[in-house]
């Protein structure tokens, strides 16, 4: 993180896959610490990929990034995991390990990152109970339901205490009282300094958290690039 | 160390299914004939080696005198012109009723009764050199009998089995030539399994770098995986190697033969058919650890 809160800073930035056409272009944005962020758009426009580039699932073809103080694009692989211990994913179709357990799935962040195994049930435990699956610790993914799996995404993506944390249409697998739970659990974590940026297409989400600040992407473009205009716009008061 | 090559929660990271698939079997397999070969290798090595060490400096000394009396005269005076020589450890007349013992099996007994006159058989003399008959002992002998018995006839022992040397080293390279080839195969099977491994669990592999694991952390996961297929492979393959073994020496014990008597393992031949599965579990580990680090250097 730089002096003035930065933690990511892209400067146009561009990615495409292969030989096709450009997905995301001329991407310059920053992101800064303990804000809360909503990336909008059409389906198509990017969203997901604009997260993979965040979550360094995938390097960009073309322009710079900055995370946390680091060049992204020439650090060496090497140093990748330790940017990336920093991120919390919570992905679209969660992406739990499914031979493990609730339990294990959730641990998986702390155990990747040499916790010893005494020091990992009580905050496995802690924070499997505060998204309300306190009694499905054993429960395997294919026995839970998609709620069930999607708030086992956000225990795992949020045990370890993440700088910044990226969600993929978060809410998308429940319904809309579990939605506006799991929006106050991003809000809780976002007032204890960690960023978020939720990609969404859902726009009442976007009226949940008043203070968010909106990107919207248009077919691989930011159409607000300083995230400061809201999407729909705040009512005068 | 070998704790932590062997234990550790990374471990539940992809499914663990001990001694399942074909995996354990085809070390199993590999050992088993590796160990074989191995055995193989090391009895010829110590058959060799005996009969190396007991004929190496034998020589042979024939009188070919025909006539009775003067053969005799010659042998005697043989054998003392040679037995203070400097090179001679020791050194033998073989009487004449070991020589006819010789001939007994082919001719039968009695020949000088039934037909009036015995077949004249040359003298043998049996020498001990000490160390190896080379060519310079043997000029030195042949020099020293040339005045006293002029019949002689000086042989070096390890010559005679020379061509039978040479066919069981042969024999001893292609048995390490199989070992090679074997763990080239085993070397192969587990790249493969490993790469097999690591497209089935791309999915959970890609989530646990994104989680932040490491290489290292993925290819230990993979490399236990494999560690315990081969040590459960390895230890089948060692069992079934050693009966394959036992039964064969004991076949061979029967046979009587003296060069293939000497060549009994030694203890250290045990030692070494034992290091086969662990040696194999290494060669596994390191294989899978490596294949799956080059493999993950490709993903981001």
């Amino acid at each position: 993180m730089t002096a003035d809160g930065e933690i990511i800073h892209f400067d146009n930035v561009g990615l495409r896959y292969g030989t096709d056409r450009e997905v995301l272009s001329d991407l310059t944005f920053t992101l800064f610490s303990s804000r809360f962020y909503f990336l909008t758009g059409a389906s198509g426009a990017g969203k997901t990929s604009l997260l993979r580039l965040l979550y360094l699932a995938q390097r960009p073809s073309r322009g710079a990034v900055r995370m946390f103080g680091t060049d992204a694009i020439t650090m060496p692989r090497s140093r990748l995991p330790q940017l990336r211990r920093r991120i919390g994913v919570v992905f679209q179709d969660f992406r739990l390990i499914p031979h493990l357990s609730a339990f294990d799935n959730v641990a998986l962040p702390l155990r990747v990152a040499g916790h010893r195994e005494e020091d990992l049930a009580a905050p496995v435990r802690d924070i499997l109970d505060w998204v309300g699956l306190a009694d499905r610790m054993g429960a395997r993914p294919a026995t839970l339901s998609g709620g069930e799996q999607q708030r086992v995404a956000i225990a795992r993506a949020v045990i370890a205490r993440p700088a910044m944390l990226v969600a993929d249409e978060p809410t998308g697998n429940v319904d809309p009282d579990m939605a506006l739970k799991l929006m106050r659990l991003f809000e809780m974590l976002n007032r204890q300094g960690t960023t978020v940026v939720v990609a969404t297409h859902d726009l009442d989400l976007l009226r949940k958290v008043p203070d968010s600040l909106i990107m919207r992407l248009d077919r691989g473009r930011l159409s607000d690039p300083t995230g400061a205009l809201r999407y729909p716009p705040r009512r005068p008061s | 160390m070998v704790r932590r090559l062997f234990s550790g929660r990374d471990t539940d990271l992809i499914p663990q299914a001990r001694m399942s698939g074909p995996m354990p079997w085809v070390i199993a397999i590999m050992v088993a004939m590796t160990a074989i070969a191995l055995a193989a290798g090391l009895a010829l090595g110590n058959a060799v080696s005996a009969a190396k060490a007991e004929i190496e400096g034998g020589v042979t000394i024939q009188i070919l005198e025909p006539r009775a009396d003067v053969r005799a005269k010659e042998a005697e005076k043989a054998v003392a012109a040679i037995k203070d020589m400097p090179g001679v450890a020791g050194l033998r007349l073989v009487p004449q009723a070991e020589l006819d013992a010789l001939i007994e099996p082919w001719l039968g007994t009695g020949i000088a009764d039934a037909t009036g006159s015995a077949i004249p058989i040359p003298a043998l003399i049996d020498v001990r050199l000490k160390g190896p008959a080379t060519p310079m002992k043997l000029g030195a002998i042949e020099k020293a009998l040339k005045p006293v018995a002029p019949s002689a006839r000086i042989d070096a022992q390890s010559n005679w089995l020379k061509p039978v040397f040479k066919a069981m080293l042969s024999l001893q390279v292609l048995a390490i030539a199989i070992v090679a080839l074997l763990a080239l195969a085993l070397t192969a099977a587990v790249l493969l399994a490993a790469r097999t491994a690591l497209g089935t669990n791309r999915d959970t592999i890609e989530i646990v770098h994104l989680l932040g694991g490491t290489d290292a952390q993925v290819a230990r996961v993979f490399q236990r995986s494999i560690g315990y297929d081969a040590a459960g492979g390895g230890a089948v393959g060692l069992a079934l190697a050693l009966v394959v073994i036992l039964v064969l020496a004991r076949r061979f014990s029967g046979l009587g033969a003296g060069l293939v008597n000497n060549g009994a393992l030694t203890w250290s031949d045990w030692m070494l058919l034992a290091l086969v599965p662990v040696l194999s579990t290494l060669l596994a580990m390191v294989t899978a650890r490596l294949t799956v680090l080059h493999a993950l250097r490709k993903m981001l």
